[in-house]
């Protein structure tokens, strides 16, 4: 299986730097398998998750009611590390593993950072869950939220379908 | 040990290992923390249309699924494994009484069997629940350019403006849902 056979065009990395974060910057090409590495980041992710029970629909409830602390602890403590953490990658200029450099981007500002965001909250605190915490309540044995997912996939579908007639 | 782990876990611990994720994916690979684009790349790998935003490498961002994938592993694990024997979710008072007028009655376990489970699939509640609820999700995600890993961490970390908007309006919306549409969505029941 090779997936790297495929030369990307300048416009294939414009659209796939559109809307979104985590584009892959990594020049290098490895074999697929070297992806399994993210697995178990994301495995720690996932333990985390449960184990602090911040994929309980109940906390986002308590979240939203402000009545208590534990949600607004964990994102304030995750900013904290994550922060220090890319302020001293780009202080030492650290490399991956691979010896790449380590590249930051910017974000742009639109509007989609409001109408958007608000959209996303008022789901948020319907299903208990961002996108993050669905993959781990799916995993944790609530099997009916692969039907959230399904239609996660289909509302990002219906955004990139209608994305021209959108305001940003 | 395993007794140690297997208690809940403190916020200052939980939310120290998630913004170190931030530094492992970049270090083992100069990858940027974020999960909602998965959506998208199964989008462009499964049904791209004729949709411009479709159409790129997603080959190139495989990485995602991985890491997703890794999360559901993760859950499976300690839900599985590191379950404290006798563990009651803690709920805060006041927030428990007000789902207890919503008519919730289950608070065993991570989501309430009231809502989530597959009977529910083709009522009212599973179209709320499941349908809405996963549709805002994926468009506003989308919409707004990432979701809280995305523009909450990695964004705010990362210094960014744009990220910082997102989040407070991620918290608006949400306050909005929970506080005046999900008592409107019970009425209905």
């Amino acid at each position: 299986m090779n997936l790297t056979d495929h030369k990307e065009t300048q416009e294939e990395i414009e659209i796939r730097h559109q809307d979104t974060f985590c584009t892959n910057e990594s020049k290098l090409t490895h074999p697929w398998w070297y992806n399994f590495k993210y697995t178990l980041v994301g495995m720690i992710f996932g333990i985390v998750f449960v184990k602090a029970e911040i994929i309980s629909w109940f906390r986002i409830q308590e979240m939203f009611q402000a009545t208590s602390f534990f949600m607004y602890g964990v994102l304030g403590t995750a900013v904290v590390v994550s922060a220090v953490s890319v302020f001293l990658i780009r202080k030492f200029g650290l490399s991956s593993i691979y010896g790449e450099k380590i590249t930051f981007e910017n974000k742009e500002l639109n509007k989609g950072q409001i109408y958007g965001a608000l959209i996303f909250g008022i789901g948020w605190a319907i299903t208990g869950a961002c996108p993050g915490p669905l993959f781990a309540q799916a995993g944790s044995g609530f099997s009916i939220i692969i039907v959230t997912i399904f239609f996660a996939i289909t509302g990002t579908w219906i955004y990139g379908k209608f994305r021209d007639k959108l305001p940003h | 040990m395993l007794e140690f782990i297997k208690q809940p876990w403190h916020w200052a611990v939980s939310g120290t290992i998630i913004g170190l994720i931030v530094p492992m994916l970049l270090i083992l690979g100069n990858k940027k923390f974020g999960i909602s684009s998965s959506f998208r790349h199964i989008c462009a790998a499964c049904f791209p249309g004729d949709i411009k935003f479709f159409k790129y490498d997603w080959k190139k961002e495989i990485w995602n699924w991985f890491f997703v994938g890794g999360i559901a592993i993760g859950a499976f694990i300690a839900s599985t494994f590191l379950t404290n024997p006798g563990e009651i979710i803690q709920i805060a008072p006041k927030t428990l009484e007000i789902l207890k007028s919503y008519g919730i009655t289950d608070f065993n376990n991570l989501l309430p069997a009231d809502l989530f489970n597959w009977e529910n699939l083709f009522t009212f509640k599973g179209l709320i629940f499941f349908v809405i609820g996963g549709l805002l999700i994926g468009f506003g995600t989308r919409y707004a350019g990432g979701c809280t890993s995305g523009h909450s961490i990695m964004g705010l970390a990362n210094l960014q403006k744009a990220s910082l908007v997102a989040t407070i309006f991620f918290m608006a919306g949400g306050f909005i849902s929970a506080n005046i549409f999900i008592p409107l969505i019970f009425k209905l029941f």
